[in-house]
């Protein structure tokens, strides 16, 4: 079929960033970056099924300085990914549609991440008495 | 001379084949990983330095293997079904996206059941 050039209606670049789609592509964005996570998290689990040797190895790459950003920040993408799935659920049963509610509950979203984030931290940091 | 009817000619040939099916395992599998995602965070942080010898007593225990197992059942199946519909919604060149769908696919399941034998290999094998 002869490809015909019609208008494209407006696109992404020309609306001003808001809260709600901001959001939106975050959570595609965790969902992407946790997805590629289960492949640490596959090597992370056979590797204790290898033996001792392999899962010493998997703890110091986990336990490396960048292991340990990497694991903070897949800590972070899967608390967003969680609290903002449960908003998706909850438009699913027809609720929350409100501007006011997308608002706030986008708002709540972004504190509860942060804050459980930094509490599994201080949790682990706590236990271990800094790294 | 076309003898078949135009209904008959486009039947199963549109987007609707199973797309509510998809749709709903990605959020019954996302109910699911709510409790089993803290779960995980919770255990890691607690196995936080645990040798060798101590995550796998600790994954051996019976109702460890099992939320484990849910855990990475629903991880991978939900893993899959997210990642088809974002290729889907951004991948225009046939190709690239048919290739990427079935690395998906077949990354998912072997990823999956790789994660599962480990944790059955640990749980009858210690």
């Amino acid at each position: 079929m002869a490809a015909t050039k019609r208008p494209l209606s407006p696109h992404l670049q020309v609306y001003r960033p808001q809260i709600t789609s901001m959001l939106s592509i975050l959570h595609r964005m965790t969902g992407v970056a946790l997805g590629i996570g289960t492949f640490l998290f596959t090597y992370w689990l056979t590797s204790a099924a290898y033996g001792p040797e392999a899962f010493d190895r998997a703890q110091a790459v986990m336990g490396s300085w960048f292991g340990l950003l990497v694991l903070f920040g897949f800590t972070f993408a899967l608390f967003y990914h969680l609290s903002n799935g449960i908003r998706h659920l909850f438009w699913d049963i027809g609720m929350g549609y409100e501007m006011t509610t997308l608002r706030r509950s986008g708002l709540f979203v972004i504190v509860f991440s942060v804050a459980l984030t930094v509490a599994t931290w201080a949790c682990i940091w706590s236990r271990t008495g800094g790294l | 001379m076309e003898m078949r009817s135009p209904l008959g000619r486009v039947r199963g040939l549109g987007s609707t084949k199973s797309g509510t099916q998809h749709w709903m395992i990605e959020r019954i599998t996302a109910i699911a990983l709510v409790p089993l995602s803290l779960w995980f965070v919770y255990s890691v942080v607690a196995l936080n330095g645990a040798n060798h010898g101590e995550f796998t007593a600790w994954l051996g225990k019976h109702g460890n293997s099992a939320l484990m197992i849910s855990f990475v059942i629903a991880l991978f199946y939900h893993t899959k079904l997210g990642l088809e519909v974002v290729v889907e919604d951004y991948i225009h060149a046939e190709t690239l996206k048919v290739i990427t769908l079935l690395f998906i696919k077949f990354a998912a399941f072997l990823s999956g059941l790789s994660c599962i034998l480990a944790v059955l290999r640990i749980a009858f094998t210690g």
